[in-house]
């Protein structure tokens, strides 16, 4: 059972971190300008973040217990390709959710 | 539909914001039947999800503290896998951070992968727009996505049971964010940016509390910087 004031020292510290967090720059840098080095590097991060937050579960899913998935494997491919020729976020979600349920079903 | 306005740019941005309806409802849902499970009551579990709104980062308290963790452990690890919105924030900021205070207050509340990739995808392919337009567009953005996070974590509180395993809910954030990153491959160095994101963070897995996820988010976006400047460089070369 947790305890009620753990619960809450967690959920207030939690809240307030991440707020600082996405605080730090937009509030405390603001208009300030940003040297170019900086803002080279900066160009590149949703290309690198969201990458990197999802290539170990696509190889290693959790719910799998970390084994390697075709149904899931192809999936990201099928969804990675139709968003990289249609440039439609909503086509590639629903081809990839297509592909998941489709091979999920006929390899279970 | 030409953004004129911060009003058109505001519904442009739920029109783009709304493919994460299908994301923020199964996950919302995920964490208020889990956090019943764990003994939290449905007002409990509502907060949880309104001072803190990242799901990643709740999912880890959460099991953290059913594992009787010290309360520090938690807030540390919490705040780790939550470590890249520092990251959001630096990269929103050369666009949004001359508007007026409350609003970036307000925004960095509200900043979340999906907020972020949405916002940034389109401030990059719109340079020419306004700050009050990126504004109106952030929070466009947001509109389908938090209220939906709010609402469906007391949907799932008060469902209480299990979802069963074949729903793959696992595998709801790859597909969604895989369908926004695949627009963003604009030039040469933003693929060697992905690509070198991809294999670092695989090279970097075992790494505790998803800071593989900053290690290689931080070596990718040097790749990318890197390859920008050589790119540039053959280019001044060949003119």
């Amino acid at each position: 059972m947790i305890d009620t004031t753990t619960l809450w020292i967690v959920i207030i510290g939690l809240g307030l971190g991440s707020f600082f967090l996405r605080f730090m720059f937009t509030g405390l840098v603001g208009n300030r300008i940003m040297p170019e080095w900086l803002l080279r590097h900066l160009r590149y991060t949703a290309v690198a973040v969201l990458p990197a937050l999802v290539a170990p579960q696509v190889l290693w899913p959790s719910a799998t217990g970390g084994t390697p998935d075709p149904a899931r494997m192809a999936a990201a491919a099928v969804t990675l390709a139709v968003g990289l020729l249609t440039k439609n976020v909503l086509a590639a979600i629903i081809a990839g959710a297509a592909t998941l349920y489709g091979l999920l079903y006929l390899l279970g | 539909m030409a953004i004129t306005t911060p009003k058109t740019a505001y519904f442009r941005g739920i029109v783009d914001g709304s493919p994460f309806i299908l994301l923020i409802i199964p996950f919302a849902t995920l964490f208020g039947v889990l956090a019943t499970e764990a003994g939290l009551s449905v007002f409990e579990t509502l907060m949880f999800s309104v001072v803190v709104i990242a799901g990643a980062a709740q999912f880890t308290a959460l099991q953290l503290l059913q594992e009787e963790a010290p309360t520090i452990v938690v807030l540390a690890s919490a705040l780790a896998v939550n470590l890249r919105m520092a990251m959001y924030s630096a990269s929103l900021t050369p666009y949004i951070g001359s508007a007026p205070l409350w609003q970036r207050a307000l925004a960095a509340y509200m900043t979340v992968d999906q907020s972020y990739v949405v916002a940034i995808a389109k401030f990059e392919r719109s340079p020419e727009m306004t700050v009050p337009q990126r504004i109106g567009y952030f929070f466009g953005a947001v509109t389908p996505i938090v209220p939906l996070w709010y609402g469906f974590t007391v949907v799932g509180a008060y469902i209480g049971a299990q979802v069963p395993d074949s729903w793959a809910l696992d595998f709801a954030i790859p597909i969604t964010f895989l369908a926004m990153i695949a627009p963003m491959f604009r030039t040469l160095a933003h693929v060697v940016a992905a690509f070198v994101a991809v294999v670092v963070s695989l090279l970097v897995a075992g790494v505790p509390y998803s800071l593989g996820i900053i290690i290689a988010g931080v070596i990718a976006m040097m790749a990318g910087a890197r390859t920008e400047k050589w790119l540039a460089a053959r280019q001044r070369a060949a003119s």
